[in-house]
């Protein structure tokens, strides 16, 4: 896993580049990603797996943008701006790319919005409204998949899960308690907790919720919220990244 | 404008709750402008027993679980100019797909033996034959239009057919969206 994000020690001299993202000259340092620059500038990339506060994944693909003179398209959330980078981030061919991903994605798992406790405060299914995929070209795969309700509060529907590892990575860099883990690959992969015990089993889980509040879809829910009732608030993640990097 | 010139449309409810219908008819007054510009010929909402050889508009809620409804949506879409997904199940599948996940047996036995008090037992006549996965209806035919929603909203239903009715195609990803 990369490491948390860069942050300037004290003394140390970063240069400012120049560079164009959809026709706009911008300046940026040479340590920022596109996708920060691009916030910075009000310009909005499609992300999933990104979450300020946490180490960059860059596993959901959603922020793909193209760079003149590649060859192919690259995700703004682990790519460093450059002087005299030239940017698009909302050609056909992106938005066609973002459209096909979020169509695997439903595909993969059992996503049922009308029934599910975040319909309507859901990441995904908000991503799906902003790129317009209206419906899913691909065979649905219905396999089914597991829910522990073993843990006191919290849920985990695998059926809902994503696998953006945003649970991982708080659970890992700023509750310091890494509960959560990924194991298999492909379509086996899955997200565990301590050695794929039940969560409510778990000895390092500290119950302090961070990962359920970071969850962007319905997999990771608060017990005894009914369809869509589940809220999600991860304000406090900037912060306390913050104040774990000052420690 | 003349009777003739009257936009056709026909609507059938495959495997759903008729909820999309429901919020069809939520339209309450507007049904009313819309009967001025609008020929519903066939509908669970009218009593014409067959489908015409050629409507404008085909509206289709539901997902497709059995025989009988695989046949409603080739008919639909041969009869049909313009096809319309309507509603989450007609689109993706929603609920009636959560069977999917299931054998068939396990299904059935769930349905008429285990939640039944009265006479458990499965039906032998009258019950259409099930297909093994639920499908949304583009799996099936090809469709010109997805209005997601569970159901969609009545003023999503009025954008769409006012659009139509006007001659331009009507872009519903900017009003509603999977379980809206
Ligand atoms: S997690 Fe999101 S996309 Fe999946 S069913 Fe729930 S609301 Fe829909
Ligand atoms: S509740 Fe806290 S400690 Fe437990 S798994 Fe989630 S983030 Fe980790
Ligand atoms: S449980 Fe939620 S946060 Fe964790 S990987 Fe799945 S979707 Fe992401």
């Amino acid at each position: 896993m990369p490491g948390p994000p860069v942050t300037t020690a004290p003394g140390v001299k970063v240069r400012v580049v120049t560079l164009k993202i959809n026709e706009h000259d911008i300046g940026a340092r040479e340590t920022d990603s596109i996708l920060d620059v691009a916030q910075a500038n009000h310009i909005r990339i499609p992300s999933l797996c990104f979450l300020e506060g946490l180490s960059t994944w860059g596993a959901c693909r959603l922020c793909v943008v193209e760079i003149e003179g590649y060859p192919r398209p690259v995700s703004a959330c682990s790519t460093t701006v450059s002087e005299g980078m030239v940017i698009t981030t909302h050609s056909d061919r992106l938005k066609r790319y973002r459209r096909t991903i979020l169509e695997l994605l439903f595909a993969e798992r059992n996503h049922v919005c009308s029934v599910c406790v975040s319909n309507g405060h859901c990441e995904l299914q908000d991503l799906a409204a902003e790129c317009g995929m209206d419906h899913v070209r691909v065979p649905y795969r219905n396999q089914p998949y597991a829910i522990d309700s073993t843990h006191e509060m919290y849920r985990v529907d695998h059926n809902r899960c994503v696998l953006c590892t945003r649970c991982v990575r708080v659970c890992d860099e700023i509750e310091g308690a890494h509960t959560w883990d990924v194991k298999g690959r492909g379509i086996e992969c899955q997200v565990i907790t301590d050695l794929n015990q039940p969560w409510g089993d778990s000895s390092s889980c500290t119950s302090c919720g961070k990962c359920v509040q970071v969850c962007p879809t319905g997999a990771l829910v608060k017990k005894g919220t009914a369809a869509g009732e589940m809220e999600k608030h991860d304000e406090f993640l900037p912060y306390l990244a913050q104040m774990r990097g000052n420690q | 404008m003349s009777e003739s010139a009257k936009i056709t449309m026909a609507t059938a409810w495959l495997d759903g709750c008729s909820g999309c219908h429901m919020s069809f008819l939520d339209l309450d007054q507007r049904l009313i402008e819309l009967a001025e510009k609008v020929d519903i010929v066939y509908s669970p909402i009218v009593d014409t027993k067959e489908l015409p050889g050629d409507v404008d508009v085909g509206i289709l809620e539901g997902a497709v679980s059995t025989e009988e409804n695989l046949q409603v949506a080739k008919m639909f879409r041969e009869r049909c100019k313009y096809l319309i997904s309507l509603g989450d199940c007609a689109v993706s599948g929603n609920v009636p797909s959560m069977r999917n996940t299931f054998d068939l047996d396990e299904v059935f036995d769930r349905a008429f033996v285990e939640t039944v008090q009265a006479q458990p037992g499965r039906p032998t006549e009258s019950l259409p034959t099930l297909l093994r996965t639920v499908v949304p209806i583009h799996h099936v035919v090809n469709v010109d239009l997805f209005v997601q929603g569970c159901p969609p909203s009545a003023d999503t239903i009025w954008y769409v057919l006012t659009e139509l009715i006007a001659g331009r195609t009507p872009d519903p990803t900017q009003i509603t969206r999977f379980g809206a």
